[in-house]
């Protein structure tokens, strides 16, 4: 297999044993990513797209068929290997943020870092956090705590948190699902900047107008893919950003 | 194992409910604190029951006559005369005795110019302070050669002093016994009360050869004093000396009884030992009751907290960092509410030492147990719940609501 993909599936299975019922709610999924490539992942709600993520996340297991990851087979590791890999290959960002609250950003990012198996020493633990909430914007909101963020900036903590440990992937599940519509468009900045510095990232969405900031659309139905293309009028969060500040400016809603 | 993050984690989480963290540890707390602080004040208490055995003497055997009875009236120990001074001497040759002292006690009106003062006048050796365990404040002790010519010469105790001789040194001085007169010689070193709260220190001492022949006529005494090398070989001088003096009587019934310190020692102990046990029970039920608290408010804490458990899962926790977190966060509990414990009752029983002026001693063979057995119950209280959060699914705990 080619060592330089970042993600490879092969014939992805998964089904659920309910009660008396079989559900089937990935059925033969293969794809492919390489490094720097954006990803978004959509399809309604009962399409597979979260049961694939998860197993993307090392989060769960196919039935059947094979995941790599890195070039490292993930579909055939134990829970604990899986933990590994979560913590060293994988950033997640969730739609809910899910920080810990009462505890500061920078202890929100440093805490993948208590679990990373090489004992990584405070100080250190400390600068990369700190690197990581400089990355998304949040230098200087370091010691506030998740109820005094905005939801915003709760995500953007939740994105420092994902990059602390320097991951192949970042795995993002509805990242502006929780957030007005300006600061999907910020949120999005951020992960279109992550990107440009090669960063890969995958997304999984439902809306059109999110999906559009990726540069490649995977559309699932029924647990099966049915379009994969790069995306057309790709948008460009500053640019849809300066338009907003206009319009708003017009009104005198802004400054 | 990443241990010290563990114990970061549950540090950050029990600070974060203090108030909640206080209430589970205080079944612990007033556990162990009314353990540790009955058992400083009883052990203080046994301790000062066992300073006044020891105060008795050290290795000491006490040989009592036998019990005088006369048609029905049965006289008890000490009443009958079959002791005699040769039955003293021939004990001093036994092996491993190294003082023995014929004692002979009487009651007698004591005079000194112009004050007088009913007193309990004793017939002993030069031996008997080194016996006794007791010093010679002032002055010294009669002789060997004081025994040998019943010399008028007397040694008493602090309260005689303070009845007959107030305001002056007592040594030098002439006190009357059945108005023969004795020159002090000594003063004994104030001893205080006895086990049986009689005053050690109102009595007047001297060589019982005068006691004897000069202030009574007797030819028997009343028992003998004999001290042990030490009180490994007390039992086998004690049966030496019943053999002894089996041979010497030439009776068919023993008429005497020997006893030992030790055995006195020993009955005072076993009623601390068996408070010791009732503590012991007190302390398991307490802790249980304690470790209870804590199995119930981290079963709680890990319902609460699934969500957190979930995320830290995602980020890369293995099952083994949830169960030591929790099983952390349990132990320092526990440990924690011990040592608060522990504090509690040396303060407790200070205080009570301090107002009720009792003595008390500082139990740290207990502390340690308390402690120990309190990070015990954490483990065993926390270990349920723990194993609980680390066998969640991290899908299932990420959308737990």
């Amino acid at each position: 297999m080619q060592t330089n993909l970042v993600i490879k599936l092969e014939e992805i299975h998964k089904t659920y044993h309910t009660g008396e019922v079989d559900v089937h709610a990935v059925r033969g999924v293969s794809l492919e990513i390489l490094p720097g490539e954006f990803v978004a992942i959509m399809g309604s709600s009962g399409s597979g797209k979260s049961t694939l993520m998860n197993m993307i996340g090392a989060l769960d297991r196919p039935t059947s068929g094979h995941y790599w990851l890195d070039g490292i087979d993930v579909s055939t590791l134990d829970r604990d290997a899986l933990a590994d890999i979560r913590n060293e290959k994988i950033g997640f960002v969730f739609q809910g943020f899910n920080l810990l609250a009462r505890t500061s950003a920078l202890e929100n990012v440093e805490m993948p870092l208590l679990y990373n198996h090489k004992r990584i020493p405070s100080h250190e633990q400390h600068e990369r956090a700190t690197h990581s909430l400089e990355l998304v914007g949040l230098g200087q909101r370091t010691d506030h705590h998740p109820n005094q963020l905005s939801g915003g900036q709760q995500q953007r903590v939740a994105i420092g948190r994902a990059l602390v440990n320097r991951p192949s992937l970042l795995l993002a599940d509805e990242p502006t699902g929780n957030l007005d519509s300006q600061t999907s468009i910020e949120i999005m900045g951020v992960f279109q900047k992550l990107n440009e510095q090669n960063i890969t990232i995958i997304m999984v969405t439902h809306e059109l107008d999110v999906a559009r900031y990726t540069k490649r659309m995977v559309v699932l139905r029924d647990g099966k893919i049915i379009t994969d293309e790069a995306v057309q009028n790709r948008s460009f969060a500053e640019k849809e950003l300066q338009q907003l500040r206009q319009a708003q400016q017009a009104v005198k809603l802004a400054p | 194992m990443r241990i010290f993050a563990s114990l970061k984690i549950a540090g950050r989480a029990l600070r974060r409910n203090k108030m909640r963290s206080l209430l589970t540890m205080l079944g612990i707390i007033i556990g162990v604190g009314a353990v540790i602080g009955s058992v400083s004040l009883t052990s203080g208490a046994t301790k000062q029951v066992e300073d006044q055995v020891s105060s008795l003497g050290e290795s000491v055997i006490t040989v009592f006559s036998g019990n005088f009875t006369s048609g029905a009236m049965r006289g008890g120990w000490g009443s009958a005369p079959t002791l005699t001074v040769e039955d003293a001497k021939a004990i001093a040759g036994l092996e491993n005795v190294v003082a023995v002292s014929p004692e002979v006690r009487d009651r007698e009106q004591v005079l000194a110019e112009g004050l007088n003062w009913n007193t309990q006048v004793m017939g002993e050796s030069p031996d008997y302070p080194q016996i006794r365990n007791w010093t010679i404040a002032r002055g010294e002790m009669f002789s060997d050669q004081d025994v040998r010519s019943l010399a008028k010469s007397a040694v008493i105790g602090q309260t005689v002093v303070d009845q007959l001789f107030p305001n002056e040194n007592p040594v030098g001085q002439t006190i009357r016994i059945r108005n023969l007169p004795f020159l002090i010689v000594g003063v004994l070193a104030p001893k205080g009360f006895n086990l049986f709260g009689q005053d050690q220190d109102d009595t007047v001492v001297v060589p019982y050869t005068s006691h004897m022949h000069r202030i009574t006529t007797r030819t028997f005494v009343n028992d003998i004093l004999v001290q042990a090398a030490n009180d490994k070989v007390i039992d086998s001088v004690q049966d030496d000396i019943t053999d002894l003096l089996l041979a010497r009587h030439r009776s068919k019934e023993q008429d005497f009884t020997v006893r030992n310190q030790l055995e006195l020692m020993q009955a005072v102990t076993a009623t601390s030992r068996a408070m010791s046990f009732l503590l012991a029970g007190v302390a398991a039920v307490s802790l249980v009751v304690g470790g209870i608290g804590i199995m119930n408010i981290m079963l709680v804490s890990v319902t609460e907290r699934t969500r957190e458990i979930g995320i830290r899962m995602a980020v890369g926790a293995r099952a083994a960092d949830i169960l030591v977190q929790f099983l952390i966060e349990a132990v320092t509990l526990s440990a924690i509410g011990g040592s608060i414990g522990i504090l509690g009752g040396m303060t407790f029983s200070w205080l009570v030492a301090y107002i009720k002026n009792m003595p008390t001693v500082t139990p740290f063979g207990w502390i340690a147990i308390a402690f120990i057995s309190s990070a015990i119950i954490g483990v065993i209280s926390g270990f349920y719940p723990a194993w609980k959060a680390s066998k969640l699914d991290p899908i299932d705990a990420l959308r737990y609501e």
